[in-house]
């Protein structure tokens, strides 16, 4: 990663997801069967209290920060004490939209029983910042807090964002990652309306048939360290994030630019970032949402970037849905695990590849490989790409 | 003291406030004795005033930092 120089590891994660909670669980789930039958895929009989001091304090939080604080505890529960200046670890975290189950709830209760009704917690609840407030605060971590809000590239930007903290030496350590708890009636209806869910509810990402997303929910949080003070104190490191890329489209707030220009110039920034060329490249985790605008555009931002040598590419979102804000988290810690497992998990549901596209799609079963650098991709409304790449700690 | 009265009042410490029914005493200081801060309280007093069908201004709650002060004020308006 460009900058002042230094490495940066990943030193522990946690998971919490529809198809699994904790890591070894969400790889299972990974897997496992693909989600089809309805429009959302929900973590069910979530039971937060072992993440809580007690009832109120649970009370007053939202899903999305319950999430983001029960991955952040399995993350730093396998990453152990930081020993560092606490002003010197920071908070960066991503989320697509934050409270809003709570805030449907208090419109609720508003319209039936008036505004005086209206929770005091609202608006700590609510609040997109709440999940890395939450965190920071749980932990005492005193350094940068800041939280990401660009759709489902969130998570993407903030790991990107919270490398860079670390390889410009403005932190020795940063929590990072992201969380979402949003699918509420309201934004259902709205993702519905605007024909992006899928409408046989099937997540099929790249293939031929392809109608539109799942909508889904998660968090997976990460403990960045410089690599120099992990190896230093002898944890045991999981990867390493050499590059990342970002930047915009410029172009319309929901569909990607023509050819999937904004992607690839997007992904060779994190190369360049890196200094890798793409045949450094082993693996794409896709943003792969199972729309057929997104795919579509990512394929052609693919090809742009590995020309007729690609490497093998999976989208989970087959398995997970799409978690908005949380997807490049997700989406991080299944990189870590194709690492440790050395197998690239299947895209669930996909049985056809559009012939439109030029990539080899990682179906049927799950592919034994080599670990190497793997770029992760994720795309938000508004036009906003992030790319990481994740490489395994050699030497 | 009305029983029945401070029963429904106590559940509502208990509940909003999440603390144990034994402690909730005329003499605790909501602050000290119940850990409650300023927004907890917002939170007791909305549901007091859903429980008993009463409204409390913010300005009749000056001084009132214990809970018999509290079930005193519910009383006076309740009846």
């Amino acid at each position: 990663m460009q900058g002042a120089g230094h490495r940066v590891a990943i030193t522990g994660y946690g998971v919490v997801a529809p198809c699994g909670i904790g890591k070894q669980n969400f790889w299972k789930g990974l897997l496992g069967p693909g989600l089809s039958g309805s429009h959302t895929v929900e973590i069910e009989n979530w039971d937060a209290t072992p993440y809580f001091a007690g009832p109120k304090e649970l009370r007053r939080a939202d899903r999305c920060e319950q999430y983001a604080l029960a991955a952040a505890h399995e993350a730093l529960t396998q990453s152990g004490d930081l020993p560092y200046d606490r002003g010197r670890i920071g908070t960066i975290f991503g989320t697509g939209i934050g409270g809003l189950r709570t805030l449907e709830g208090q419109v609720e209760v508003r319209v039936a029983k008036g505004k005086e009704r209206v929770s005091p917690f609202l608006v700590p609840m609510m609040m997109s910042n709440a999940s890395g407030a939450a965190i920071s605060m749980r932990h005492g971590f005193r350094g940068p807090a800041e939280t990401i809000c660009t759709a489902c590239a969130a998570a993407t930007h903030a790991l990107g964002y919270a490398a860079r903290q670390i390889s410009w030496g403005m932190c020795d350590a940063v929590i990072s990652g992201g969380s979402e708890s949003a699918a509420t009636i309201t934004a259902v209806a709205g993702f519905e309306n605007m024909t992006a869910l899928s409408t046989s509810m099937v997540s099929k990402p790249f293939d031929a048939t392809r109608d539109g997303f799942i909508f889904g929910e998660g968090a997976a949080v990460f403990v960045l360290e410089r690599l120099d003070l992990a190896i230093k104190r002898g944890v045991k490191i999981l990867g390493e994030i050499v590059g990342a890329g970002s930047n915009a489209d410029a172009h319309h707030i929901t569909a990607p630019s023509p050819g999937g220009v904004g992607a690839a110039a997007c992904m060779q920034l994190a190369l360049t970032d890196a200094d890798l060329s793409p045949q450094d490249i082993k693996q794409v985790n896709a943003h792969g949402t199972s729309t057929p605008l997104n795919d579509a555009a990512e394929a052609q931002a693919v090809s742009k970037i590995f020309g007729k040598t690609y490497p093998p590419m999976t989208s989970i979102k087959g398995v997970t849905g799409h978690p908005l804000g949380a997807a490049g988290a997700l989406e991080a810690a299944a990189v870590l695990l194709s690492f440790e497992h050395q197998l690239i998990p299947p895209t669930a549901n996909t049985t056809v590849v559009d012939s439109e596209m030029a990539i080899d799609v990682v179906i049927g079963k799950p592919r034994e490989w080599e670990p190497g650098p793997t770029i992760s991709n994720n795309f938000g409304f508004g036009g906003h790409n992030g790319s990481i790449i994740i490489s395994p700690y050699l030497d | 003291m009305d029983q029945q009265l401070f029963d429904r009042f106590k559940k509502c410490a208990v509940d909003v406030l999440a603390v144990d029914a034994g402690k909730v005493l005329l003499e605790a200081k909501f602050k000290e004795d119940l850990g409650s801060d300023s927004l907890d309280l917002v939170e007791f007093v909305m549901a007091l005033e859903e429980e008993f069908g009463i409204s409390v201004p913010e300005s009749d709650l000056e001084g009132v930092d214990t809970v018999g002060k509290a079930f005193d004020l519910v009383t006076s308006k309740v009846s």
